[in-house]
């Protein structure tokens, strides 16, 4: 079979774009630690969140020195807790669950963005920059009133953010 | 060789029979594209925010999921059975085993498509307890009404039957030169097809066993994760499904048109080989951002996805080689100056060309796409919508309309109405698309997401990057408008075309290859051993995911209920009402089982 020069050439070229991308993602995973939305939680029984520890109450802890998980609940057509609060420069994972259809959780402008089935858990882990408020978004189409679906991710000040849990956590 | 005979003769001369279906398919998918369109310019200017008047919110997400099934899945697949049809017996240069059974699967896929597609309409109609509010991807548990399930499986089912006609076609033509090599436009439909049954097979799966039966009640649950997934094992064939039939006009029309003849038959066989192992194993990449499936099985379809941006580019290379050769030959010279020797005044050319170079644009914001972690930046925002616009929505649709042009004379014997509309048209199409893509790219950097009635939200606003989010929407509203204008150019020429009386000397004939298929090493038509690889590396890539996905959530999922649930009441009638369907796609889907 004849293949043109520039043929071989052109082939060699795509074979090296191809092992650079897959490259660089992977330098992406081992690198920066882009670690994907994964099967690592256990299934759960979406109908019946009520007596599930996590997810009775949905809410933000803190687990560690700067490090907070976030209990995150989607359903027809919002997110519990919202807002949510979390620490300004701090580690936070969230764990997030659907109790009726599938939905997307996305913090609008970044990279944390997963989606939520119901029966399974997604779990992602960021970390915080400085003070702002996020619009957290479903981005994916969840019945009729998808579009209103809307909550809100604020980034406060550690003073704040322990102002606001000593009030909560004793009641 | 049967490719040079017809110089006389059209192909509706030579087989006034094929010819008829082919004609039958291509308004069929037009009539598809006319609907698509007209919900596609609600949606742009709905969404946009420009006019909200036509339907409500709530009402955005049926037109929503009437537009990606007429477009996706009514009109590509329809013009890709009469390209088809044309394509096989030009080919072979003999008609097809026996009319009849090709009219039996273009009924059937009219009769399905029909069927889901009234079921669709029903939503905007409150009157009708009928609806399938479920997008084109129909993730349970959202539930649409049982027609539109079985109306898919019956569509899917006629596709099969007519995959099986060509088969025939060419087992019969072989019979008759049994030392000769598959015709390359036969190949590629043979290929095409191997792929389609590999692919169509999970969804056709996931409808019979799971879908049809849960909206029919007879089980009261799914895995959500398990149908997903077998919707992805067919979801991103399908693209290619989509495409190959563009590509088979880029490796075999366009270069006639460019006044040359395609640089290699060999390559061409290679690239869509290359597309029968690689197309299904790469589902997992649409579900990168899913829970409960493992990292390593999305790190396996990352690469396998990488992989295939091989034949594509190859296949870029091979088309511009072969309109290059075209311009020389009609005299053209310089490093670049043979651009200016191409015949841009024909719309089916300049059509096509523009439907690549977006392909080539949409081929990158697919890498990104592709890229596992840099997916999270746009998953699911509207930069998605935006890369498949370049891509089905250009590259294909385009070429589709630009081939008509061509094709269209050939199989009526009546010229085109007026050549300067179609090349106003498809450079209107370019420029709206452009227009609508880019900004929606860009929209979705800054998180804007996709699938959605009124994508502003009241508690934030989105951050500004190239042009605000208004200024964005300007553009989408613009370019959405522009496309709809083409598409109604589109159609009114070709209703002027179908006017017009019947002359003869339409004729067009495809030159061989310049590197033949003698070149070709006899390997590359040895189908059932590409089937067989195709086949292994399916089994590899989803053996242990699906394994896993049943493991977790069981076959029928993990206590997840069925929305909407104004089904539930009337769910017995709809059962009573619908059992027959249910027998007959059955009885169909077993015939089809022992015809095959």
């Amino acid at each position: 079979m004849h293949i043109h020069a520039y043929e071989k050439l052109w082939l060699a070229a795509s074979i090296l774009l191809i092992l650079l991308l897959i490259g660089s993602v992977t330098y992406g995973a081992v690198g920066p630690g882009v670690a994907m939305v994964s099967d690592s939680e256990p299934p759960i029984d979406a109908q019946a969140l009520d007596e599930d520890d996590r997810f009775s109450e949905p809410r933000v802890e803190q687990v560690g020195d700067n490090e907070y998980v976030a209990y995150v609940v989607a359903y027809q057509f919002g997110f519990e807790p919202s807002p949510i609060v979390v620490p300004e420069n701090s580690t936070v994972t969230f764990y997030v669950t659907s109790r009726d259809v599938i939905h997307g959780f996305e913090v609008a402008g970044t990279n944390a963005n997963t989606m939520v089935v119901p029966g399974e858990v997604s779990k992602i882990t960021v970390k915080t920059d400085d003070r702002q408020e996020y619009g957290l978004i479903c981005n994916e189409y969840c019945g009729a009133g998808h579009h209103v679906m809307e909550g809100k991710v604020n980034v406060v000040s550690q003073a704040e953010f322990d102002e606001r849990n000593s009030g909560g956590d004793d009641a | 060789m049967s490719d040079a005979i017809e110089a006389e003769q059209s192909f509706v001369d030579k087989f006034p029979d094929e010819a008829r279906i082919v004609r039958a398919a291509l308004l069929s998918s037009f009539l598809a594209l006319a609907l698509g369109a007209i919900f596609g310019i609600i949606q742009t200017l709905h969404r946009t925010g420009v006019f909200r008047g036509i339907i409500s919110s709530t009402d955005y997400y049926t037109s929503l999921t009437a537009h990606g099934v007429f477009l996706a899945i009514s009109f590509t697949t329809f013009f890709l059975v009469g390209l088809f049809t044309w394509a096989v017996t030009r080919s072979l240069d003999r008609p097809l085993i026996d009319i009849r059974i090709t009219w039996t699967w273009y009924a059937i896929m009219a009769v399905g498509m029909t069927m889901t597609g009234v079921s669709i309409l029903a939503g905007f109609v409150p009157a009708l307890d009928m609806s399938a509010d479920v997008l084109f991807t129909f993730y349970a548990p959202l539930q649409a009404h049982p027609m539109f399930y079985a109306g898919l499986a019956v569509f899917i089912v006629g596709s099969w039957i007519a995959g099986a006609d060509w088969f025939r076609t060419f087992l019969a033509w072989k019979r008759d030169h049994p030392d000769e090599r598959i015709p390359l436009q036969t190949f590629m439909v043979l290929t095409t097809m191997a792929m389609w049954y590999i692919a169509s097979s999970a969804v056709a799966a996931s409808v019979l066993i799971f879908l049809l039966p849960w909206s029919l009640g007879f089980i009261d649950s799914v895995n959500p994760t398990l149908t997903r997934t077998l919707f992805w094992f067919f979801g991103h064939p399908v693209v290619y499904f989509w495409l190959m039939p563009a590509y088979l006009l880029w490796y075999t029309v366009l270069p006639k048109i460019a006044g040359g003849r395609l640089f290699s038959d060999p390559l061409a066989r290679v690239v869509f080989v290359l597309f029968l192992l690689l197309s299904t194993p790469v589902g997992i990449h649409h579900q990168y951002l899913d829970p409960g499936i493992a990292e390593g099985f999305k790190f396996i379809s990352m690469t396998n996805t990488m992989f295939l941006l091989l034949p594509s580019l190859l296949t870029a290379f091979t088309v511009v080689a072969s309109v290059e050769y075209g311009a020389r030959q009609r005299g053209g010279t310089g490093l670049l100056g043979w651009l200016t020797d191409l015949p841009w005044r024909k719309p089916e050319f300049t059509g096509m060309m523009l439907a690549g170079l977006m392909f080539a644009a949409g081929g990158f914001s697919g890498m990104v796409n592709a890229g596992m972690n840099i997916n999270y930046m746009i998953h699911n925002t509207i930069w998605v919508p935006g890369h498949f616009h370049l891509t089905v929505g250009t590259a294909v649709a385009l070429t589709f309309m630009a081939a008509t042009y061509w094709i269209w004379p050939q199989i009526s014997n009546k010229p085109v109405y007026s050549r300067a509309i179609g090349l106003f048209q498809v450079v209107v199409w370019f420029v709206g698309m452009a227009l609508m893509s880019n900004a929606m790219h860009a929209q979705g950097i800054m998180g804007v997401p996709r699938r959605t009635a009124e994508p502003e939200y009241s508690g934030f606003d989105y951050p500004t990057m190239f042009g605000g989010f208004e200024e964005l929407n300007v553009q989408i509203a613009i370019g959405g408008t522009l496309l709809f204008v083409s598409t109604v150019l589109f159609i009114g020429n070709l209703v002027l075309t179908m006017g017009n009386p019947k002359v003869s000397g339409l004729a067009e004939s495809l030159p061989p290859a310049l590197s033949g298929p003698d070149d070709a090493p006899q390997v590359l038509d040895s189908l059932r051993l590409w089937v067989g690889i195709a086949l292994t590396l399916v089994v590899l890539a989803y053996a242990l995911p699906l394994a896993a996905i049943i493991n977790r959530g069981g076959l029928l999922g993990p206590g997840v209920g069925t929305y909407p649930a104004w089904i539930a009441p009337t769910l017995d009638a709809l059962a009573a009402a619908v059992t027959p369907i249910l027998g007959a796609v059955g009885g169909a889907a077993s015939l089809a089982g022992v015809i095959l």
